[in-house]
């Protein structure tokens, strides 16, 4: 990537792009990948109070799944749930097993 | 050059009795009469009752020095009290003018301070406060006897800043007793 | 040119007329913290508030920390902030002057000069102030009163400038200069008013119509990009400062350069000092020029930007000169004044003789004897051509 020079970069090091971060992808720090069991899923809504990504996703007042684009394994979905419906595999397995699906 | 006509005086009180505000109502008598000056103050711990000096310079030019005044014109103490913690004569002009708040006469202070020189001036300006502003406030009292021991600036040019200064902060009546302070203290101020 | 505006002249305390100026330039947000000897300052500013002379939102903060934190938010939201503080004050800024100057806010403070603990102190001297020398600031120092009420005034403008857009220290010294009763002239409100214009900021947080980000993470792919531009920044400062000080003059009949030489053109022996030791050094050329004396002084307005070249051309031709500090650089070969003038004279030559002397250390008075012993010794400098070794420490005792 090409960075700017001092003269071109806007000053303060204020950023004028607004969600600028939905370009750098957390997902790929991930070594371990959460399942989400939604069998035990009760909607409580406690994974999604603590995802430091915003990773959770909802759909009309239902978890449905976790954005892999950006959860970068962090597990704390996993230790806060109470119905200990998010398990944590590792990464490296996970993907082993999509692909031998796939 | 600029020290023509340069006087300096150095006022010993302690907090609370208003020695800083009468540095500074002699300097504006001075603004009055169109001259330049200084009034400023050499604090420690800022508390009532502890020593303070103050200090105002006047000239008939622009003052540029900033530095602390060292051989003063004239000493103002508004409390013998002090006495005992310094030497209120220090660096005093040898032809200079010592003014102090006290019921004893310039003679009796002479002696009590071991002093063979300057000019030595008493008022009882902590009487004269309570008879006038009804409190031992000393300070406007012993403006008075300055203006009388060094004629820096005049009778009426003190009175005037006296009425329009503590006019718009303390309303007229207590200006007034204010300038009564000053005229008694003008009138009986003794030299010896 | 235009008519020269005709101020009132008024009998006040210096800390009451940087309030008076502040009053004038009614900021936005004013996020203060009392010490003294800066109390003044706010409080009577305080009183301006309370009194609803002033638009200003005025935060009562709980440490000076959160009042330039304060001061910092308020500027990122678009908002002319303002502040004052003094020695120990400053000190507990250091973190924040930072991200001031970094975020390129174009805050102004007003410091009152004050020596720093330990042992504690209240009186003045420049550590606090030379000690955020490196933090990115524009520095003003006054040699009078009515210089730092004149620079509270034109620190705006020169914060603000588009191409500038730097935190502004405006400095007095501690008691000397703020608790000092003294005649000055107050310009028309109105004259203030249209002097510093409306601050037009390029981006507001609150501009929910163009959202941006201050304060974010940037490592080493950028940071130093940042830094290069502050320091383009502070150059361009230089120019800034003397177009301010250009126009003030030229409605106030009251000039203001980087520098004030004072019978310098022609002095043989010149003393380079900062604050109001100016005018007790000008009283003492007065005497000496009154005996023949070819002596001057150079004091400086602007200590960061540096004017080096300014410094260096007023110095040049000199036979000896004498750098005064009122601060300390522990450790260092020379104080903080002294090393700038030498470098000065180094890139820009000629170089001088050159005497470093300390001053003023926690209010030390310095008096016209003493100043006048400088110059001595600088005679005799340049009669000998000899510098002795290491600095002077005047006044202190033995």
């Amino acid at each position: 990537m090409q960075l700017k020079g001092w003269k071109d970069l806007a000053i303060g090091a204020v950023m004028l792009e607004p969600g600028s971060c939905l370009a750098y992808e957390t997902g790929s720090w991930r070594t371990q990948r959460p399942i989400l069991d939604l069998e035990k899923c009760a909607h409580c809504f406690i994974c999604w109070i603590f995802c430091p990504e915003s990773s959770i996703q909802v759909r009309g007042g239902k978890v449905t799944g976790i954005d892999l684009t950006y959860c970068k394994g962090c597990g704390i979905c996993s230790a806060e749930c109470p119905r200990q419906a998010i398990d944590m595999v590792m990464e490296a397995t996970a993907r082993k097993g999509a692909k031998d699906e796939g | 050059m600029s020290a023509e006509k340069l006087v300096e005086i150095r006022w010993h009180g302690r907090g609370g009795q208003g020695a800083v505000t009468a540095s500074e109502i002699l300097a504006e008598a001075a603004w009055e009469e169109g001259r330049y000056f200084q009034a400023f103050p050499d604090y420690g711990g800022e508390r009532m009752g502890a020593p303070i000096r103050a200090y105002t310079r006047i000239s008939d030019s622009y003052i540029l020095q900033h530095s602390q005044i060292v051989n003063p014109d004239a000493v103002a103490v508004l409390d013998t009290t002090l006495f005992s913690l310094m030497d209120v004569t220090e660096g005093l002009k040898d032809d200079g003018a010592l003014v102090v708040n006290t019921s004893e006469s310039p003679a009796d202070i002479r002696k009590a301070l071991k002093l063979d020189k300057a000019r030595v001036y008493t008022v009882d300006a902590s009487r004269i406060a309570v008879d006038t502003l009804g409190r031992d406030i000393p300070n406007t009292p012993m403006i008075g006897a300055i203006v009388k021991a060094t004629g820096v600036v005049s009778r009426e040019g003190v009175l005037r800043t006296i009425r329009e200064r503590l006019g718009t902060r303390l309303g007229k009546t207590m200006a007034e007793a204010n300038a009564k302070a000053v005229e008694r203290a003008f009138d009986e101020t003794q030299q010896g | 040119m235009r008519v020269k505006v005709k101020g009132k002249p008024v009998a006040l305390r210096g800390d009451e007329a940087v309030a008076e100026a502040m009053r004038q330039i009614n900021p936005d947000v004013v996020a203060a913290y009392p010490i003294t000897p800066q109390t003044e300052i706010v409080q009577t500013f305080g009183q301006f508030v309370a009194n609803g002379q002033v638009d200003t939102e005025f935060v009562a903060v709980e440490s000076e920390h959160a009042s330039m934190s304060g001061c910092i938010g308020a500027a990122a939201s678009g908002a002319r902030a303002q502040t004052a503080t003094s020695g120990p004050g400053l000190a507990l800024m250091w973190e924040m002057l930072w991200v001031a100057s970094g975020m390129r806010l174009p805050i102004v403070m007003h410091v009152v000069n004050r020596a720093l603990s330990a042992p504690i102190n209240i009186t003045c001297d420049h550590n606090d102030s030379m000690g955020a020398r490196d933090c990115g600031w524009v520095q003003l120092y006054a040699g009078t009163m009515q210089e730092a009420y004149d620079n509270a005034i034109q620190a705006v403008r020169i914060a603000e400038h588009p191409e500038v857009m730097l935190p502004v220290m405006s400095c007095m010294d501690g008691f000397i200069l703020g608790h000092t009763f003294e005649p000055i002239e107050i310009l028309p409100d109105e004259t203030v008013k249209e002097f510093i214009g409306t601050y037009k900021p390029k981006h507001s947080l609150l501009d929910v119509e163009h959202p941006v980000t201050y304060g974010s993470v940037v490592f080493h792919e950028c940071y130093y990009e940042y830094k290069r531009q502050q320091i383009a920044a502070m150059e361009k400062a230089a120019d800034v400062v003397l177009q301010v000080g250009q126009e003030f003059g030229d409605l106030t009949g009251r000039y203001y350069g980087l520098i004030e030489g004072y019978e310098l053109e022609d002095a043989d022996f010149a003393i380079v000092a900062i604050g109001s030791i100016g005018g007790t050094i000008k009283k003492v050329i007065n005497d000496l020029r009154g005996q023949g004396q070819k002596v001057g002084l150079l004091r400086l307005r602007c200590f960061r930007p540096f004017p080096a070249q300014e410094v260096a051309q007023a110095l040049g031709n000199k036979r000896a000169v004498a750098v005064l500090d009122r601060s300390l650089s522990f450790g260092a070969q020379a104080h903080q004044l002294q090393m700038e003038v030498a470098y000065a004279l180094l890139t820009h030559g000629p170089i001088p003789k050159m005497v470093n002397y300390v001053y003023g250390i926690g209010g030390r008075d310095l008096l016209p004897s003493e100043i006048e012993g400088v110059y001595r010794d600088l005679m005799e400098v340049a009669e000998t051509g000899i510098v002795p070794p290491g600095v002077r420490y005047l006044s202190v005792r033995q």
